[in-house]
């Protein structure tokens, strides 16, 4: 059986960034291993060959496959094996705090890899037509928007001439204006919601520089054509996102694509036993990006969908961070010659709480209330936080001129002032420890609240 | 002229069966199938039950074919390898006042000789499915009843007919039949056929070829049902196929898991005139899912992972038509498959082939090969059979469609075996890619890449069923 002391599973931004923060605090390149299913590392930002990437991390506008050279690189050099073309198939977490990892590939065939820490970054999928249940004829021509993408800008190949887009997520804003770039006409863009799912450069970039229109609470509620799409039916929807009658409008076209959210890929994660978020449909972490099964983080776009790579990176590079720090725990719990890795009933690592000899591992929740749909993380270890914590968080409605709250236990210590918060944009604060442990000295800290509030 | 002893109108399941047990004949027989793909029509889309038999009227064909397919079910299963399970069936009673209607439905299954069924109280109801309604009052319990997969099924008869010297013509639709002397001369795709025996099991467009060549005309009505699918975690929120029982506001819906572990729901029943109409509506979708959650109250509407739409081929006498018709010799029809068809189909081949032994006396091959084998499947496979399918052929370990584990071993099986998929649906059916919950987001573009891979096409040549349906419009 292979030995590593972490396995990354998924060659994407987040795996690549938390691949090399684990090296980077001390972790041998060689102990860790990326294991990517597709044939070249990179993810879905291979397809993205639109700009507007690393803005945030290298202040300049890249294109994706070029954001993800730049990790690709940093991997490389630092000698961090990784393995293509295969798929992992099933992770297990022994009472040995070992994770058993089976996975398979051309080259060698069903095998099993013993790591001490498991790194999930197997990011996302996109909402198929089935799921939303759109009524009508299932012909060719329905994609996923990235398929599409994949299509256009892997394979050269065009996917559709006439196209209605529905969903306003920022893979088909993206796609309505590289369609139309490649000589298609794009004809609509419907979202069911009253606000678009994406973000707002995108809406003016991708909609309003080519002339698409956007439809607000709009849905497709028919598919025509039996071979390939020959039109669908749109109609306006109401309160709640029923078809209103007689707002039918029909529109030929031979391409249906879907932008309509994604979804984190987490069988795995679920197989193993890791809690998962509904909010989110990614693991609950706390402060070290920790799931609930001691060992395992987890990072990027399978813990929660994001809107910007950037963020990505970052938040998979803490959870490197922190699965070195696990790992470097459990070895120094090894050398006392004690077992490693279990997680006590608080929910700390009895492993690293020895070794780092610090009594306070409560879980402190964080809290939704009021707008804010979910937090990452959704709780704090005081313990294990650093200096600076950042909370990401998505807002469920969109919320104009409203104030943005964080309180520890009933005491406020933040808010900002927003002009406008959507859901398709995510949201972030800034904790600082200090102020943490000086409530937590005061009364004792019990739980964070985020909450959108009115304006005083 | 290609020159037959038999040839079938139709690879659906009626029609495969009817070609297999044909094959084990020394008849030369051929299946004319319009569609690029066999099971391209009602059999694609169906509720996937083996029906206990409780169901048809005493004496009808429909009665006595049921309890004959039930029984040969589990048998044809292990000969043909396809997926089948023997997990009972229940048809629940909402309402005190209809508990006269399921004793007579016991009776009538009782009549139709369906063995072990019985009556169940609401507590041994519910101590059997805990996630039913609590307003069911009881059930009739039929443990014979199954579940199977239409498209393994369907694939299963088909190849083995093949392998047995059967000829496919797949895009070949029958235009004309005219009436010779000595038996039918057909037009049909770009080839003209001569056979002594036709056999029409054509589906929904059975009467349009029954009336080709019949004065004694009747009519296929398509009888639409809309299903939704659901994921596979919810797939053991019930084991048992559970029916409704029809009361004065109409016939219900049924809830059952599905033989690969998805949960389905469905079907409504909708009389069209449209052949093709197999396109789902917001009514339709929006019925399946209420009428579910009356059996099923906590469905996870969340969780549906596709609908689709089925038509049955519904004649207006309402008992199958199979047997020669009338005025004109040697034209056997096959006609008004509906429910329970899938679950006849085996017996409907036996009896098909007893009437043409009457037309063209035949002896039994010697070197009839019976058994199958399917396409292994790396998802239901243990370690050790995956290590050694991997080792036997290393595309097993690539995985194309990750949602149901399909690896590329499976689908360059679907793809040369005996009558291989040639189109997207087709290795969907056949290996179930793209049937998971990403619904072939992922996995379309990479099987359509092995598809023209290995039929030596472009890409933009592969087609999701055949026709117009093409990926790439450059």
């Amino acid at each position: 059986m292979r030995n590593a002391d972490i396995v990354v599973v998924g060659g994407g931004p987040a795996g690549l960034a938390a691949a090399a923060a684990a090296c980077m605090e001390g972790i041998e390149a060689e102990k860790i291993l990326i294991v990517e299913r597709s044939g070249e590392l990179g993810g879905i930002l291979n397809q993205c060959i639109h700009n507007g990437f690393g803005l945030h991390t290298f202040k300049e506008e890249l294109t994706g496959p070029e954001y993800a050279a730049r990790y690709i690189a940093q991997v490389e050099e630092m000698g961090i094996p990784c393995m293509p073309d295969t798929i992992v198939v099933n992770i297990q977490a022994g009472e040995d705090g070992k994770k058993r990892i089976t996975a398979m590939n051309r080259r060698e065939g069903v095998f099993e890899i013993e790591a001490r820490a498991v790194i999930l970054a197997m990011g996302c999928r996109e909402r198929p037509r089935g799921a939303l249940n759109i009524p009508g004829y299932r012909p060719a021509g329905i994609y996923s928007a990235g398929t599409a993408q994949h299509y256009v800008n892997i394979e050269g190949r065009m996917p559709g001439k006439e196209v209605v887009i529905l969903g306003s997520g920022d893979i088909g804003l993206i796609m309505a204006r590289r369609m139309t770039l490649e000589g298609a006409k794009v004809k609509l863009v419907a979202e069911l919601m009253p606000y678009s799912g994406g973000l707002k450069r995108n809406i003016v970039q991708c909609l309003d520089d080519y002339e698409i229109p956007l439809k607000l609470s709009h849905t497709v509620i028919d598919i025509d054509g039996r071979e390939r799409v020959k039109g669908v039916t749109v109609a306006k929807v109401d309160g709640n996102r029923r078809p209103v009658p007689g707002t039918e409008e029909y529109i030929s076209c031979d391409t249906l694509l879907l932008s309509c959210g994604l979804i984190p890929e987490n069988e795995l994660s679920s197989d193993m036993g890791v809690a998962l978020n509904p909010a989110t449909s990614g693991p609950v972490v706390n402060e070290s990006m920790e799931t609930t099964v001691s060992g395992v983080f987890a990072c990027g776009n399978v813990l929660h969908v994001h809107d910007l790579v950037d963020y990505v990176s970052e938040e998979s590079a803490n959870a490197g961070r922190y699965a070195a720090f696990y790992i470097q725990h459990a070895l120094a719990e090894e050398k006392e010659g004690k077992a490693g890795g279990q997680r006590n009933k608080e929910g700390g690592m009895e492993a690293k709480e020895s070794f780092s000899k610090k009594k306070d591992c409560r879980d402190i929740a964080v809290k939704c209330k009021g707008g804010v749909r979910y937090t990452v993380p959704s709780s704090i270890r005081l313990a294990y936080m650093q200096e600076e914590q950042v909370i990401r968080f998505r807002v469920g409605d969109v919320f104009r001129d409203a104030r943005l709250v964080v309180r520890l236990n009933d005491t406020i210590v933040m808010q900002v002032n927003k002009r406008i918060m959507t859901p398709g944009e995510m949201e972030q604060v800034r904790l600082k420890k200090s102020k943490l442990e000086e409530l937590e000295k005061l009364e004792g800290l019990r739980e964070i609240t985020l909450s959108v509030e009115k304006k005083e | 002229m290609k020159r037959y002893d038999i040839i079938v109108i139709g690879a659906g399941v009626s029609g495969s069966a009817v070609a297999r047990e044909l094959s084990a004949y020394d008849w030369k027989v051929a299946v004319l199938e319009k569609a690029s793909d066999i099971c391209e029509g009602t059999s694609k889309a169906n509720s996937g039950i083996v029906h206990a038999g409780y169901d048809a009227k005493p004496g009808t064909k429909k009665a006595a074919l049921n309890l004959r397919g039930n029984a040969l079910m589990e048998n044809l299963a292990g000969q043909l390898d396809f997926p089948f399970r023997r997990n009972g069936s229940l048809v629940l009673c909402f309402d005190i006042k209809d508990r006269e209607k399921l004793q007579k439905l016991l009776e009538r299954g009782q009549e139709n000789g369906v063995e072990g069924l019985r009556i169940l109280e609401r507590e041994e109801l519910l101590e059997m499915e805990p996630n039913l309604s609590d307003k069911a009052v009881a059930a009739l319990y039929a443990p014979t009843g199954g579940i199977v997969c239409p498209f393994g099924l369907t694939a299963a008869l088909a190849e083995n007919a093949s392998v047995n010297g059967v000829d496919f013509y797949l895009n070949t639709k029958v235009e004309v039949i005219e009436k010779q002397k000595e038996g039918y001369r057909l037009e049909a795709g770009a080839e003209t056929f001569f056979s002594r025996v036709v056999i029409n099991a054509a589906g929904v467009y059975a009467d349009s070829i029954h009336n080709m060549v019949s004065e004694r005309k009747f009519h296929i009505l398509p009888r639409k049902g809309e299903y939704c699918l659901f994921d596979k975690t919810v797939g053991d929120y019930v084991s048992h196929t559970v029916f409704q029982l029809p009361t004065e506001y109409g016939k219900g819906v049924l809830v059952t898991p599905t033989v690969h572990g998805n949960l389905l729901a469905g079907p409504t029943a909708v009389d069209i005139e449209e052949k093709e109409g197999v396109n789902t509506t917001g009514i339709g979708l929006e019925e399946v899912l209420k009428k579910g959650a009356l059996s099923v109250p906590f469905l996870p509407m969340g969780k549906v992972i596709t609908s689709f739409a089925g038509l049955r081929a519904h004649e207006d006498g309402g008992d199958f038509i199979i047997e020669e018709a009338e005025d004109a010799k040697g034209f056997i029809d096959v006609a008004g498959i509906e429910s329970p068809g899938l679950t006849c189909a085996p017996a409907i081949g036996e009896y098909v082939a007893e009437i043409v032994k009457e037309i063209i006396p035949a002896v039994r091959k010697q070197d009839f090969i019976a058994k199958r084998q399917g396409i292994p499947s790396m998802a239901a496979a243990d370690k050790e059979e995956r290590k050694k399918l991997v080792k036997e052929n290393p595309a097993y370990a690539n995985v194309v469609c990750r949602c149901e584990l399909v690896t590329e071993g499976e689908i360059l099986n679907a793809i040369h075996r005996p009558l291989g998929a040639t189109t997207l649906d087709g290795v969907k059916r056949r290996t179930r890619a793209g049937m998971g919950r990403c619904q072939a987001g992922f996995c379309s573009a990479k099987t359509v890449e092995i598809l023209a891979r290995e039929l030596g096409k472009d890409i933009g040549e592969i087609t999701k069923a055949g026709g117009e349906s093409v990926f790439l419009v450059d």
